[in-house]
C-alpha cells in the first residue's frame, strides 16, 4: 500500500477489511448467502472466493437461523466467524439465534463461554427496494445487552472497524447502510485502526448538536453545511457505536451547544433516537436551552415508488429546518 | 472403538447406577422444588434416563454435548458432578453457571457440555457450528445434539439437518421422542411421526431405537458414532421414550390418561435393566442396596454443598453480560 | 448597521428579534449583531412598525448599511410610552421557587410561562426573577439569552482574539492621532472612605458601597463643570457630550476590557451609581451589553482596584478626549496640620487630548475632584 491517501468506495473498504482479516488469522472465515460465487448481494465479497477458497468463503443455503447459529457455535469453539446476513430484514429469521443464544450464553453460562462472532448486515433504504429490504432495524438490536452494535458511516470505519470487532470477545453486529456502498472516500494509509467504543465529532459547531449515524451522516453533514451559510454552526456527532452508547461525547457536546437534533433512519416510536434523547434528558436536562428534536423515518413500511420512499426518509432539508427552529425560533 | 457392546456385569451395573443417579437426583429435585429450594421451571427426565445414559457411553471426552432444557439427565450422564448442578438450581455462586442459568441452562466447559437450551430447536444450529469449528481446526471430535420431537416442528430442524448433511458435519442428532411437546401429542404436530425417517430427505443416515432400553440406545449410538467418525457425516438417532412425570412441576396432565402413563411405567428402563441383571445373576440384592446407598449419599452431599453455598453478590449482576476475554 | 465603536467597520447579523409587522418602541431590542467584541444586542431608537427586514441572518453588513425599514406612520395613534415597558404577557412566577409551573393564563393571547431547563437553573443560581422577561426561545420559552445579567453570550461566546484586535486598533489609532498630556495628583481619601464606612454599617455585602463609587461620583460631578474634557474629537473639531456619560472600564475574565457608559453619571446618587456599576460589570462579563452602551461614553474612567498599581497613565479611547485613571488606595505618610500621620491616599491621573484642551483645564478638573472628595458629605 502506498503512503498516499487512496480514494476508494465504502464497498471496497468492506472487502479489504474482510480479506485482510481472513489473511491475518486462520480462525477467521466468512459465511453467508451468496457471499462466494455470486460475490455478495451488494458485491462486497466479489473475488474473495477465488482468492481465498471455499473453506474460508462459504456460501450457505437460505437458512439464516442455521448459519447464524452455526457461526455462534463455531465462535464458541474457537473460530472467529464473520457471518453475513444479506439485509437486516432477513436477520429476523435469525433473531432467535442472535438474541436467545449469542447475547445470552456468556452470562447464562456464568462466563464459561464467550461468543466472539461478527455479524455483518446491510441496512437502510434509498434504492427502491420496498418494505422487505429497506428497513433500519439496528435500533432493535441496540436494545439487547450482550451485543455490540456498530454503524460504520465512513470509508475509514468500514475499512477498520472489522478488526477490532473480530478481536472483541463478544458478538458484534455491523450495520452497513446500502446507500454508502458506492460512496467514495479517502483512506489514509497512516490510519492503521479505529476504536469501536467512541462516537466521533465529524464537524464541530457551537449552536446546535446534530446526532446521527450510518446512512444519515452525510445528509446531516449536508444540513450542517446549509446551516453554516445562514450563520448557524452545527456540531455533527457520528455515533458509530450504537451499543454501548458513548453517552459522554453526546453530553459533552450538548453542554456546549445546549440544543440537539437526533437524526435516525429508524422509525421514531421506541427507536434508538428515543434512547439517545432519554439519555440526554437523564444526564443533561439542566444543560438544555431548547426542546430535543428528532428527524426520523415516517412511520410507514418503506414504499417502492421513489418519491414516496424519499418522502419517508430523513432528508437534509428537514434536518436543517429542525436545527434552525431550535436556534432561531420563529415567533 | 467398536459398535459392539459387551454387556458384562461391570458395564451392566454401570448403566444401572448411572440411571439410578439421575432418577434419585431428580426425585430429590422435585422434593426440593416443593420445599421452594428450587424455583423457576423444573423439567424432570424421569423415564428417559436410558437415552442420555446410552448415548453418553458412545462419546469420548473430546466430543461435545448440546443439551435441551430437560437436561439434568444429560448433564449427570456426561459426568457433571451433582454438587455444582444442585447449587446451580439453588441459585448459588457455587453452581456450574454461578446461579445465572438454573435448571434449564446447565453449562460445563470442562466436560464440553454446551448448554441446556430452553428455546426448542435453538441448539441444533449451535451444534453445526461446534462441528464446523472442530473440522476447520482439524480436531477429530463430534457433537451429540439432543432435542425433543417438538424441535422437529421448528424450521431450525430443517435448516440444520440440511446444512449438516450438505457440509458433512460430524453431528449425532439425538431426538428424544417422548410423544408430547408439553401437552401436544406428536400425532397432531408432525405429519410424519417417525422422526428418523426425515433423515432420508437430507440424504442422511438415521434409525429409531427403543429409548426405554439403555443397551439398545448404547448399541445404536455406538453404531452411529462409528459411522460419523468414519465418514464425517451426520446421523439422526430417534430414541422412542416417555416421561413419567408431568412436563414441568405445574402441569395437571390433562392431555394424557393415567392408564397410558401406567403402561409406559411398566417399561421403566431402570426396572427392566435391574431385572435383566438380576436374572443374569449380575446383580444381587445387596449390590443394589449398596448402589442405592451410594447414590443417596452422593445426593445428600450435593444438597449439603448447595445449601452451604453462597449467593452471588448483587454487585456481580452484570458480570459476563459482556466478556473481557475469550475463556481458553 | 449601527456603529458600535470607532473601530467597527462591519457586523454580522446573528438574529432578528422582530418580524415584519411587529410594533416596536424606542429601546426595544430588534436584532443581535456579532462583532469582534462579541454578540451585541441592537436597540431601536424610533417607535413604529417593522416594514421590512433587509438583511438575512448570517450576513456581514458594513456600518451604515440598511438593516430594516421601520414605518412611523401617523396611523399609530398610541404615543410611545416614556419608559420602556416589558412587552408580552406578564409571567406569573419567579425563580428561585419550588412552586409548580403556573397553569396557562386564561387571558386571550396570553401564553404560559415557559423557561428552558438551562435558563431556569442559571436564573436560580443568580437569583434572577423571571417576571417580566420576554422569552425568545422555542415556543416563546425564556432561554439563556433572555436572562438580563450573568448569562454568558448566547452564541459565539467571548472571542478573545477578536477583542484583542479591537483593542489593538483603537489604542493604536489613539497613540498615532491623539497628542496626550498627563497630569497627576495624589488625593487624601480618608474623609471619603470614612463616609463610605459609615454608610456601609449594617449593610449586607451585596449592598455595600465600594470606594470606586464615591471616587466616580466626585469625578462625574467635576467633569460636568469641565465641558472641554467631556465629548468627542471629530473632523469638525471638538463636539461636547450631551451629558456626562462615564465609560466605566471593566476587565473581562477571558482577557481584554470594555468601557460601557453609565449615562448621566453626574445626576446619579451614590447608591444608584453603585448599582449601575455592578450591573454593568455583570452584563459586560455576561455578554448582555447594549450597543448604545458601547458608543455613548463621553469620557472614560478606569480604576485599578485594590490589587492594581499605584498609578496609571491611561490612553484615551477615541473619539473621546479624556480619560481618568484611579490608582490603588495605599497608606502613606501624610502631613496634616504640621504632623506626619498615616493616611489612605490614591493617585489620580488625567490623560487629555491636547487638540481639545490644555493642561490648565486638566489641572482644574483634578483639583475639583480632590476638593469634592474632601467634603464627602456633599457626594
Amino acid at each position: 500500500m502506498s503512503g498516499v491517501p487512496a480514494r476508494i468506495t465504502y464497498r471496497e473498504a468492506c472487502r479489504q477489511a474482510i480479506r485482510a482479516a481472513i489473511l491475518a488469522d486462520p480462525r477467521v472465515f466468512l459465511m453467508g448467502e451468496d457471499v462466494g460465487r455470486y460475490g455478495g448481494c451488494y458485491a462486497v465479497t466479489k473475488g474473495l472466493l477465488e482468492e481465498l477458497g471455499e473453506e474460508r468463503i462459504r456460501d450457505t443455503p437460505l437458512s439464516e437461523s442455521a448459519f447464524v447459529g452455526a457461526g455462534i457455535g463455531a465462535a464458541m469453539a474457537g473460530m472467529r466467524p464473520i457471518v453475513e446476513v444479506m439485509t437486516c430484514n432477513f436477520s429476523l429469521l435469525a433473531l432467535d439465534q442472535i438474541v436467545n443464544n449469542a447475547a445470552t450464553i456468556p452470562h447464562m453460562s456464568g462466563g464459561q463461554f464467550a461468543v466472539p462472532l461478527v455479524l455483518r448486515m446491510a441496512t437502510g433504504a434509498g434504492r427502491q427496494l420496498a418494505a422487505q429490504h429497506s428497513h433500519s432495524l439496528e435500533g432493535w438490536f441496540a436494545h439487547i445487552p450482550g451485543l455490540r452494535i456498530l454503524a460504520p458511516a465512513t470509508v475509514e470505519d468500514a475499512r477498520h472497524m472489522l478488526a477490532p470487532a473480530l478481536a472483541d470477545p463478544n458478538p458484534v453486529l455491523i450495520f452497513e447502510h446500502i446507500m454508502l456502498y458506492n460512496m467514495e472516500g479517502e483512506l489514509d494509509p497512516a490510519v492503521q485502526g479505529v476504536d469501536i467504543a467512541k462516537a466521533r465529532i465529524r464537524r464541530p459547531g457551537r449552536d446546535v448538536t446534530l446526532i446521527t449515524y450510518g446512512g444519515s451522516l452525510f445528509k446531516t453533514l449536508a444540513a450542517a453545511d446549509a446551516l453554516a451559510v445562514e450563520g448557524i454552526q452545527a456540531e455533527v456527532i457520528d455515533l458509530r457505536v450504537l451499543r454501548p452508547l458513548d453517552t459522554a461525547t453526546i453530553i459533552e457536546s450538548i453542554t456546549r451547544t445546549r440544543r440537539v437534533v437526533i437524526v435516525d433512519e429508524g422509525w421514531r416510536s421506541g427507536s434508538l433516537s428515543a434512547e439517545v434523547a432519554m439519555r440526554i434528558v437523564e444526564e443533561a436536562f439542566f444543560e438544555l436551552d431548547a426542546p430535543i428534536r428528532r428527524v426520523c423515518s415516517r412511520e410507514v413500511p418503506i414504499p417502492y415508488a421513489a418519491h414516496l420512499e424519499q418522502a419517508a426518509l430523513p432528508q437534509a432539508e428537514a434536518i436543517a429546518a429542525a436545527a434552525r427552529g431550535l436556534v432561531r425560533p420563529a415567533r | 472403538m467398536t459398535a459392539k457392546v459387551h454387556l458384562d456385569r461391570a458395564h451392566g451395573v454401570h448403566l444401572l447406577r448411572e440411571m439410578l443417579r439421575i432418577r434419585r437426583f431428580e426425585e430429590k429435585c422435585a422434593e426440593l422444588y416443593q420445599a421452594q429450594k428450587i424455583r423457576g421451571f423444573l423439567h424432570l427426565y424421569d423415564g428417559q434416563e436410558a437415552v442420555a445414559v446410552g448415548v453418553m457411553q458412545a462419546l469420548g471426552p473430546q466430543d461435545a454435548v448440546v443439551g435441551t432444557y430437560r437436561e439434568h439427565g444429560q448433564a449427570i450422564a456426561r459426568g457433571i458432578p451433582m454438587g455444582p448442578l444442585m447449587a446451580e438450581m439453588f441459585g448459588k455462586v457455587e453452581g456450574c453457571c454461578r446461579g445465572r442459568g438454573g435448571s434449564m441452562h446447565i453449562f460445563d466447559r470442562q466436560r464440553r457440555f454446551i448448554g441446556g437450551n430452553a428455546i426448542v430447536g435453538a441448539g441444533l444450529p449451535l451444534a453445526l457450528g461446534l462441528a464446523l469449528a472442530n473440522r476447520m481446526q482439524g480436531r477429530k471430535a463430534m457433537i451429540a445434539c439432543f432435542f425433543g420431537e417438538g424441535a422437529a416442528d421448528e424450521g431450525e430442524f430443517h435448516e440444520s439437518m440440511n446444512l449438516a448433511s450438505l457440509w458433512r458435519l460430524p453431528v449425532l442428532f439425538v431426538c428424544e421422542n417422548n410423544l408430547y411437546s408439553m401437552g401436544t401429542p406428536v400425532g397432531i404436530a408432525e405429519a410424519e411421526t417417525a422422526i428418523w425417517q426425515k433423515a432420508a430427505a437430507y440424504r442422511m443416515g438415521g434409525e429409531a431405537v427403543d429409548g426405554m432400553d439403555p443397551v439398545a440406545v448404547e448399541v445404536a449410538a455406538r453404531r452411529a458414532v462409528e459411522r460419523i467418525r468414519e465418514d464425517g457425516v451426520p446421523w439422526l438417532l430417534e430414541c422412542r421414550t416417555y416421561r413419567f412425570r408431568a412436563h414441568s412441576m405445574f402441569d395437571a396432565q390433562l392431555y394424557r390418561t393415567k392408564e397410558e402413563v401406567e403402561s409406559w411405567r411398566k417399561r421403566d428402563p431402570i426396572n427392566r435393566l435391574r431385572e435383566w441383571l438380576e436374572k443374569a445373576g449380575h446383580l444381587h440384592p445387596a449390590d443394589l442396596e449398596r448402589i442405592e446407598a451410594d447414590v443417596v449419599a452422593e445426593i445428600a452431599e450435593a444438597v449439603a454443598f448447595a445449601e452451604a453455598g453462597s449467593p452471588e453478590p448483587v454487585e456481580e449482576l452484570e458480570r459476563f453480560v459482556t466478556m473481557d476475554e475469550v475463556p481458553q | 448597521m449601527p456603529s458600535l465603536g470607532a473601530d467597527m467597520e462591519a457586523g454580522t447579523l446573528v438574529e432578528w428579534k422582530v418580524a415584519p409587522g411587529d410594533r416596536v418602541r424606542r429601546g426595544d431590542i430588534v436584532a443581535v449583531v456579532e462583532t469582534q467584541k462579541g454578540a451585541i444586542e441592537i436597540e431601536i431608537f424610533e417607535a413604529g412598525v417593522v416594514r421590512e427586514l433587509a438583511v438575512a441572518p448570517g450576513s456581514r453588513v458594513p456600518v451604515g448599511a440598511l438593516l430594516a425599514l421601520v414605518g412611523t406612520e401617523g396611523a399609530m395613534q398610541t404615543p410611545a410610552p416614556a419608559a420602556v415597558a416589558p412587552i408580552g404577557p406578564q409571567p406569573a412566577v419567579s425563580l428561585p421557587s419550588a412552586s409548580p409551573p403556573p397553569a396557562p393564563q386564561p387571558l386571550a393571547g396570553a401564553r404560559p410561562l415557559r423557561t428552558t431547563p438551562a435558563a431556569r437553573r442559571r436564573a436560580g443560581a443568580l437569583g434572577i426573577a423571571l417576571d417580566g422577561l420576554r422569552g425568545t426561545g422555542v415556543d416563546g420559552a425564556i432561554c439563556l439569552a433572555d436572562l438580563p445579567a450573568g448569562a454568558p453570550p448566547r452564541r459565539g461566546g467571548f472571542d478573545p482574539l477578536g477583542m484583542r484586535k479591537a483593542i489593538a486598533a483603537a489604542m493604536g489609532r489613539s497613540k498615532r492621532e491623539i497628542p496626550h498630556y498627563y497630569l497627576s495628583q495624589t488625593v487624601d481619601l480618608a474623609p471619603a472612605l470614612e463616609r463610605i464606612e459609615r454608610l456601609n454599617a449594617g449593610r449586607s455585602p451585596p449592598e455595600r458601597l465600594l470606594p470606586a463609587a464615591i471616587m466616580l461620583r466626585a469625578a462625574a460631578l467635576a467633569v460636568a463643570e469641565t465641558p472641554e474634557l467631556n465629548g468627542f474629537w471629530g473632523e469638525d473639531g471638538f463636539r461636547p457630550g450631551d451629558g456626562v456619560h462615564v465609560g466605566w472600564a471593566v476587565a473581562l475574565r477571558g482577557g481584554g476590557l470594555v468601557a460601557p457608559a453609565i449615562r448621566h453619571a453626574d445626576r446619579m446618587p451614590l447608591d444608584a451609581l453603585m448599582t449601575a456599576m455592578r450591573d454593568l460589570v455583570a452584563r459586560a462579563r455576561g455578554g448582555g451589553l447594549r450597543g448604545s452602551e458601547l458608543t455613548d461614553a463621553t469620557i472614560t474612567v478606569t480604576s485599578l482596584g485594590d490589587r492594581g498599581a499605584e498609578s496609571v497613565l491611561p490612553i484615551i479611547h477615541p473619539p473621546q478626549v479624556a480619560i481618568l485613571g484611579f490608582g490603588r488606595i495605599v497608606e502613606r505618610p501624610w502631613v496634616v496640620g504640621g504632623t506626619v500621620v498615616p493616611r489612605r491616599v490614591a493617585t489620580l491621573t488625567l490623560a487629555g487630548d491636547h487638540r481639545a484642551s490644555d493642561g490648565h483645564r486638566g489641572g482644574l478638573l483634578l483639583a475639583r475632584i480632590d476638593a469634592l472628595l474632601q467634603r464627602p458629605e456633599t457626594l
